[in-house]
């Protein structure tokens, strides 16, 4: 079997695989937050970003190629990732301490694996509008890192086409596709991986909060870095082992 | 209002030992006498505001970070609000319980900092005495057995908390209709290891405050008001901290309402807005803006109660109440005395949940039929909190209303400045330990002055420089319009 190596370690890969792909398969991890096994790559949160035989590339959109030689966990790399996490937290409103999605959260949890300690850059303090007209999902675009999982979720596993992201640069927001733009009027249900898929806390359950206690979040009792833990994060409710 | 052209000013800034920041005004007249008192509040908090639009089952997260030092109290009363948003008017037994434990174990936790951390200090070394050793760690040198309780008390109130919410502060504890877990037989009995040990330390937190009031009888009429009291109590009329009515009674004791249901506390209570303060002015409906100011806290309880049902703090209430001959106990500085009578029935009561089956159980969540609004009501360790919120139709809130244990306290503290103020300062030399008296008039009631602000879209602003003589070398105000004046 092929292979390539990552961080001095050979990594085996299928024809077809990416980076991402094989480096999950043999359990390394690469940190990431718009990636998700089983939804077509993306590319844009740029955290996967890995050093490919001397040249940056996001390791979960470029392909896996006999030879490679990958700088993944380096500091010089977690370093950039870190400053990646901090400007999408600075960029949003992410105000943890009364968020439901605490200690569930992948961005938090990123954050925490990077030693992100602050924000660094000056809080954008964006206004962005909560549509909670929906009568069981509430969307709260202050915490959406445009990551576009519930985009491709809905487009491509639930064969629907709820969600897109509209405007530019820092005016960039996610929008429904609906007649008067809210998620009452889209065919979202609950039942949709769209609905579940986000991995901060942008797409909530309504009427409900806070029902798993501290300590038994899936970050109270996982690390980000386990490279299985995909179904347990990005499934909200009820923690896998109650 | 007073003219204060010709007044001269003296500024306490800041005060300290109280949870947050506050500053006092005196206004002398040229005779030195105190013409009138404002403790003013120089914090902005604002989440009435920037709560509307959130969720309705994010509020207790929200607002309980109005405070770090009793924060279940706004958790455990948006938690109730939030209950009747949900149609819940009664929890399961077992939620209620681990609610109650909750509170119990706050109560318990905050009126020990307060007392030893904070209080203890001015009580044990004299109002006046050198500043440098009135702290805590002074405490700690000549008092160390007294220190230590103190300290451990605290302690074992924050575990109560931790085994229940996850966390010793801001931690998460309640869902709209119920808890999100119960104790399990290994953290009951981890609490019950030092249970004795907590009794035993409230007792003596109780005879040590006995003692201060029984052996400094000049301590009798510090900063003393006969005021209104409101509190809540249980159906028979018994001290009771998370659920009852509210009782509402005069100096003499005679009634002013009683078994009020809270839910309509908008009838029966008004808030006024002064321009030199970000806290407002509660004050009874009934007996109009200038009679109707009240006290809240353990002052307020312990008074208005009929009865405490557990045996070793009703027989403290007993011995508090022939203190004033079976009447109201006025005495500001009192208001120790029934924190540690309510320490210690926090202690009781912990011990009795801890035993009851109840509390392992695992019916947590009960549900309902939504509405449109949710009041709830809690007895806070510095008093009755009010939390009030109204939703839209797609669950985000609409409006909010707290009204906060110290705000309810304002006028009195105001009161009790002014009372000390001009017992000790009139006609003298203004000393350092003769200041202290008003911190300490003030630090009675047990402040928290960042929960209390809430005056919104009224944000004066006033910077004094006081000369070494205490002269108002310069002054300059900034009004709720924005216009800037300056007098010299």
């Amino acid at each position: 079997m092929s292979s390539i190596n990552i961080d001095g370690t050979d990594v085996p890969f299928e024809p077809g695989q990416t980076i991402m792909d094989a480096a999950l398969a043999a359990g390394v991890y690469i940190p990431h937050l718009c990636h998700k096994p089983g939804i077509s790559p993306h590319g844009s949160c740029k955290l996967c970003t890995v050093d490919v035989n001397g040249r940056a590339v996001s390791a979960c959109t470029m392909a896996a190629a006999e030879g490679q030689k990958i700088e993944n966990n380096t500091p010089a790399l977690n370093e950039v990732r870190k400053s990646i996490t901090q400007m999408l937290f600075i960029e949003g409103n992410h105000l943890c301490p009364s968020c439901e999605k605490t200690g569930d959260c992948t961005l938090q949890a990123v954050g925490y694996h990077l030693g992100m300690l602050d924000g660094h850059y000056p809080q954008f303090y964006p206004r962005r509008e909560v549509d909670a007209s929906h009568p069981s999902l509430v969307l709260d675009r202050d915490r959406c890192i445009m990551c576009e999982l519930c985009v491709r979720a809905s487009r491509e596993v639930d064969g629907k086409d709820v969600f897109a992201i509209g405007g530019r640069g820092t005016g960039r927001h996610l929008i429904v596709n609906s007649a008067t733009g809210k998620l009452a009027d889209s065919d979202i249900t609950t039942d949709d991986l769209a609905a579940h898929i986000c991995p901060v806390g942008a797409i909530l359950i309504k009427d409900h909060g806070y029902e798993v206690p501290i300590g038994r979040r899936t970050f109270d009792l996982h690390s980000v870095a386990e490279t299985d833990l995909g179904e347990v994060k990005l499934t909200k409710t009820r923690h896998h082992d109650e | 209002m007073s003219n204060n052209e010709k007044l001269r000013r003296i500024a306490v800034d800041p005060v300290s030992r109280v949870e947050g920041h506050g500053k006092i005004t005196l206004l002398l007249d040229e005779a030195n006498h105190v013409r009138e008192a404002r403790f003013h509040i120089v914090e902005f908090r604002g989440f009435e505001k920037f709560i509307q639009g959130r969720p309705y089952w994010e509020v207790p997260y929200f607002v309980q970070r109005l405070c770090g030092i009793c924060p279940v109290s706004h958790h455990l009363a948006a938690a109730k609000a939030v209950d009747q948003l949900v149609g819940v008017d009664t929890l399961t037994p077992t939620a209620t319980k681990l609610r109650q434990l909750l509170h119990f174990g706050q109560t318990l936790q905050s009126h020990a900092l307060h007392f030893f951390h904070l209080s203890s200090p001015d009580l044990l070394f004299g109002f006046g005495s050198n500043l440098q050793h009135r702290n805590i760690v002074g405490v700690i040198e000549d008092y160390p057995d007294l220190a230590l309780k103190g300290v451990r008390l605290r302690k074992y109130g924050q575990q109560v908390i931790e085994v229940i919410a996850g966390k010793r502060i801001h931690g998460a504890a309640t869902v709209a209709g119920g808890m999100n877990k119960s104790l399990t037989l290994e953290e009951r009995d981890r609490l019950l290891v030092d249970l004795n040990d907590v009794l035993g330390w409230a007792q003596d937190a109780v005879a040590l405050n006995e003692k201060i009031h029984t052996e400094h009888p000049e301590n009798h009429g510090f900063g003393r008001l006969n005021s209104n009291y409101l509190s809540m109590v249980g159906p028979r009329g018994e001290l009771e901290l998370y659920h009852g009515g509210l009782r509402a009674n005069r100096a003499d004791g005679s009634a002013i309402f009683d078994q009020f249901d809270y839910r309509g506390y908008f009838n029966a209570i008004r808030e006024e807005v002064r321009s030199w303060s970000y806290m407002k002015f509660p004050y009874l409906t009934e007996l109009g803006r200038d009679d109707g100011w009240y006290r809240v806290g353990p002052l307020a309880r312990i008074n208005n109660c009929n009865f405490i049902t557990t045996p070793l703090a009703e027989a403290a209430r007993q011995r508090f109440r022939a203190f004033a001959d079976g009447g109201f106990v006025h005495d500001t500085l009192a208001y120790h005395w029934a924190r540690m009578i309510e320490v210690l029935h926090c202690a009781e009561s912990i011990r009795d949940l801890l035993l009851d089956r109840d509390i392992m159980g695992t019916e947590l969540i009960t549900t309902g039929e939504k509405r449109e609004e949710g009041i709830g009501v809690i007895e806070a360790p510095r008093g009755t909190l009010f939390h009030h919120y109204k939703i839209n139709e797609d669950g985000t809130i609409k409006k909010a209303n707290l009204i906060v244990s110290t705000t309810s306290n304002n006028q009195a503290m105001n009161e009790s400045v002014r009372s000390v103020a001009n017992e000790y300062l009139d006609g003298h030399e203004i000393t350092e330990g003769l200041l202290n008296h008003l911190e300490v008039a003030i630090r009675a009631y047990d402040p928290c002055l960042s929960c209390a602000t809430h005056a919104l879209g009224k944000m004066p602003l006033e910077i004094e420089l006081i000369g070494a003589k205490g002269e108002m070398v310069d002054r300059v105000a900034k009004a709720a319009s924005g216009t800037i004046t300056r007098t010299r």
